[in-house]
């Protein structure tokens, strides 16, 4: 291959140069080499694969996706019959995975944030207490906490004709917990536009606010007008729209209860499990997160005479969350892909969903394939958001 | 957690005030500083005497002890005990034939002994691969067995315990070299090179586990030739191997990031090639640095051997499981994962107390 075989050290410049002592010519034939590797072993496996689709005669491609699904789903946020299609089956089984992961941060959020907080506590029995729940959720295996929370609904409750009833309308079995939920009414669809529109308005107002203090001086009420935005514009439109008060109550039907809302056995088990696990590794980010916030930030504000919670949320929190966003999306993220193992308990997520669709129709490439993509399109999506969130956030230096 | 009342100069002779040492100082300064802090102290003490006496009462003084039969635990209120008891060797070491379970059990104490060696500094040197890999052989020659007069125990009949060992362990020693070809592909020059690696290590990680192990049940045998089959521990350890490589060259990447400019150019200034200076001067820093996040990805890949169960085979919580099917014993799920999970509680915490301390002590090593 060589043609040259002067001074490999110094390859002549301008010079027609093949010599595998030229990094260049060597870069460029290990990388033929690895990309080579790969298509053969890739050429390799899809041939295999092909012939062996051909062999047991298995459909291929994604046409499976418009037929019936004609198998049941437990739960479901829109209405599903068996008589739909495969797609709209799976559409059903990612939205619970969204239910799933969307309650799920929120509220593992709130517990990890309190729990962290609670670590660095002066109280010693708050902070051992913090502590002692962190080291037992972190070193437990998530789906072996997950069994636990589901066995403790099926085994523990008693059934349904014998339902705990600890407040009126409320009911505990086997089956899951059913409560009351206000009955149908125009104004709760107002409520939630006033809701949205409180917060837009909050928005604007902190805006407005930020903008006047800076110019002024003159700090203005900012927690307590967001406070009434908020909450106090949806309260205008209940009682403007005749505040009304009657409640869907479970009643007993037969076997099981109709009417009110319901959470099953499987959805309290997987979003309990999966809370629990996430919000013990979120107390640490959490924790490691104020605690690098150096002491002297604290001291200068409060020599500042700022009180207690602002020197909080002014000082500590802002500097705190740049160490915490970024390992609290992993966090998030993996609360997501854990939400998979709703399939060990027959929760139906999108895995559980498309389990049932590669046993019915064989095509075990297009399943498979579909989860991945659906997770790598949520993994994705998150991190855009976070990173969007972090930049946001991040220490702008001159 | 202030500790600032024992500073208090003491004159000779003098007893300290009980309000500045002594247990009520404590008392004060740790549960009642403020008064919000008062009230929490209240809150919890209340709720730990209302549940950690009904749960002592359910462990032990209503409990049907280690020894009892279901006809005993069907009549204590508490705990079953006995429940335990009989089904530990089934728990342990599975469908694993029962004369031979003394096999599994070296194999545990094998894989534990391996395990802890590795926590000690002195053995970080190469020779110390060549012991896993004994350890590794030795390991198969006691499950499989077929050789020195073992009978033959093929491994669908795997179970427990070892099963979880394995997969972890064994898929762990296969990933750590993958994953440190991964994390320099990741850094490398060579765009297709780098390409490959980080499509490979982001596909991975942004997937569930869940996946790749379905796609090593339904989908490897198809990619196989024809006639050639591979069985469910095998895909399952290939599918954890494919996973692992991934997080752990996400580690061993950051301790390549750690070193400074620097090395890399005084490496490059003495002429060595690219193997030599990854070799002796850029690896031998970066792994140290990343071991305590190897670890930390080894505790989480440990806890998550227990998706195996998804696919079917019999981890120590699948067995776990399967335990609780048995008529004569239904409902004691409390005492099987209150069990187990102490098994997988006591691995994963010394495993990251270990990896806290040697965060600790690299970072001494390295200020010095």
């Amino acid at each position: 291959m060589s043609s040259e075989t002067g001074d490999v050290r110094a390859p002549a410049r301008g010079g027609f140069s093949l010599s595998l002592n030229d990094p260049g010519v060597r870069s460029l034939v290990y990388q033929v080499l690895v990309v080579g590797g790969v298509v053969l072993v890739g050429w390799f496996l899809i041939s295999n694969t092909l012939d062996n689709l051909a062999r047991r005669s298995i459909a291929t491609g994604f046409d499976f996706l418009s037929r019936e699904a004609s198998f049941g789903i437990g739960e479901s946020l829109i209405d599903y019959h068996p008589r739909d299609s495969y797609g709209y089956a799976f559409l059903v089984g990612v939205l619970n995975t969204l239910k799933v992961a969307v309650i799920g941060v929120v509220l593992a959020t709130i517990i990890g944030t309190v729990v962290g907080i609670a670590r660095l506590s002066s109280n010693w029995l708050v902070a051992k207490l913090a502590s002692a729940y962190v080291e037992i959720v972190r070193n437990v295996p998530p789906l072996l906490q997950l069994f636990f929370w589901y066995a403790v609904v099926t085994e523990s409750m008693p059934p349904v004709r014998q339902a705990l009833n600890p407040l009126p309308g409320i009911y505990l079995s086997q089956r899951g917990l059913w409560f009351p939920v206000p009955a149908a009414d125009p104004v709760w669809g107002a409520m939630g536009i006033a809701l949205l529109v409180g917060i837009v308005a909050a928005f604007v107002m902190r805006r407005w606010a930020a903008a006047r203090q800076a110019r002024t001086g003159q700090p203005f009420p900012t927690v307590l007008a967001t406070l009434g935005l908020v909450l106090g514009l949806p309260l205008l439109v209940y009682l403007g729209g005749g505040a009304p008060t009657d409640m869907d109550v479970p009643q007993l039907a037969g076997f099981n209860f109709r009417g009110g809302m319901t959470i099953s056995p499987e959805f309290f088990a997987i979003l309990t499990g999966l809370v629990i696990y996430t919000a013990g590794f979120i107390a640490e980010v959490v924790r490691s997160g104020i605690l690098a916030v150096n002491w002297g930030q604290t001291e200068a504000a409060r020599s500042l005479g700022l009180p207690g919670g602002q020197t909080l949320r002014l000082v500590v929190l802002p500097q705190a969350l740049r160490v915490i966003v970024p390992p609290l999306t992993s966090q998030y993220l993996n609360l997501t892909k854990n939400s998979s193992l709703a399939l060990a308990i027959g929760y139906p997520d999108l895995v559980s969903i498309a389990n049932t669709m590669i046993n019915q129709t064989g095509q075990a490439i297009e399943g498979v394939a579909l989860i991945m993509g659906t997770y790598l399109t949520i993994s994705l999506a998150i991190s855009v958001f976070m990173n969007w969130y972090n930049k946001r956030i991040a220490l702008v230096e001159r | 957690m202030s500790g600032n009342a024992d500073t208090t100069p003491l004159a000779a002779g003098e007893r300290p005030p009980s309000t500045v040492v002594g247990p009520l100082a404590w008392l004060r300064a740790n549960l009642f500083n403020t008064w919000y802090n008062a009230i929490l102290t209240i809150l919890i003490a209340w709720a730990i005497i209302r549940t950690v006496p009904p749960l002592i009462e359910w462990a032990v003084i209503d409990a049907a002890g280690f020894g009892a039969t279901s006809e005993m635990c069907r009549e204590a209120t508490g705990a079953c005990w006995g429940f335990v008891r009989e089904k530990l060797r089934f728990i342990l070491f599975g469908t694993y034939p029962y004369d031979e379970q003394w096999r599994p059990l070296a194999t545990v104490a094998l894989f534990i002994l391996l395990l802890g060696a590795s926590c000690d500094r002195r053995f970080w040197k190469p020779w110390f691969g060549l012991v896993w890999l004994a350890g590794l052989v030795a390991a198969g020659v006691l499950m499989w067995g077929g050789v020195f007069g073992l009978t033959y125990v093929e491994n669908t009949l795997w179970g427990g315990l070892p099963l979880t060992l394995i997969l972890s362990v064994i898929g762990l020693s296969v990933a750590f070299p993958i994953s440190i070809l991964l994390a320099l592909g990741r850094r490398s020059d060579m765009p297709a090179v780098k390409a490959i690696c980080v499509a490979y290590i982001e596909l991975i990680r942004g997937v569930p586990l869940i996946s790749l192990l379905f796609m090593a049940s339904v989908m490897f045998p198809l990619f196989l030739p024809t006639g050639v089959t591979i069985d469910k521990l095998l895909r399952a350890q290939i599918a954890f191997i494919m996973f692992a490589a991934a997080y752990m060259a996400e580690a061993i990447r950051g301790g390549l990031q750690a070193i400074p400019k620097g090395q890399y150019e005084a490496a490059d200034g003495l002429g060595l090639s690219y193997w030599q200076k990854m070799g002796k001067i850029i690896l031998p820093q970066a792994l140290a640095i990343s071991i305590p996040p190897l670890v930390n990805t080894f505790i989480s890949f440990f806890k998550d051997t227990s998706l195996v169960i998804i696919i079917g085979l019999y981890d120590l919580l699948g067995t776990a499981k399967a335990a609780l099917t048995d008529p004569a014993w239904r409902g004691y799920y409390r005492e099987a994962y209150l069990f187990i999970g102490l098994i997988y509680w006591a691995f994963c915490y010394f495993m990251s107390k270990y990896s806290q301390w040697l965060e600790k002590d690299l970072n001494r090593m390295r200020r010095r």
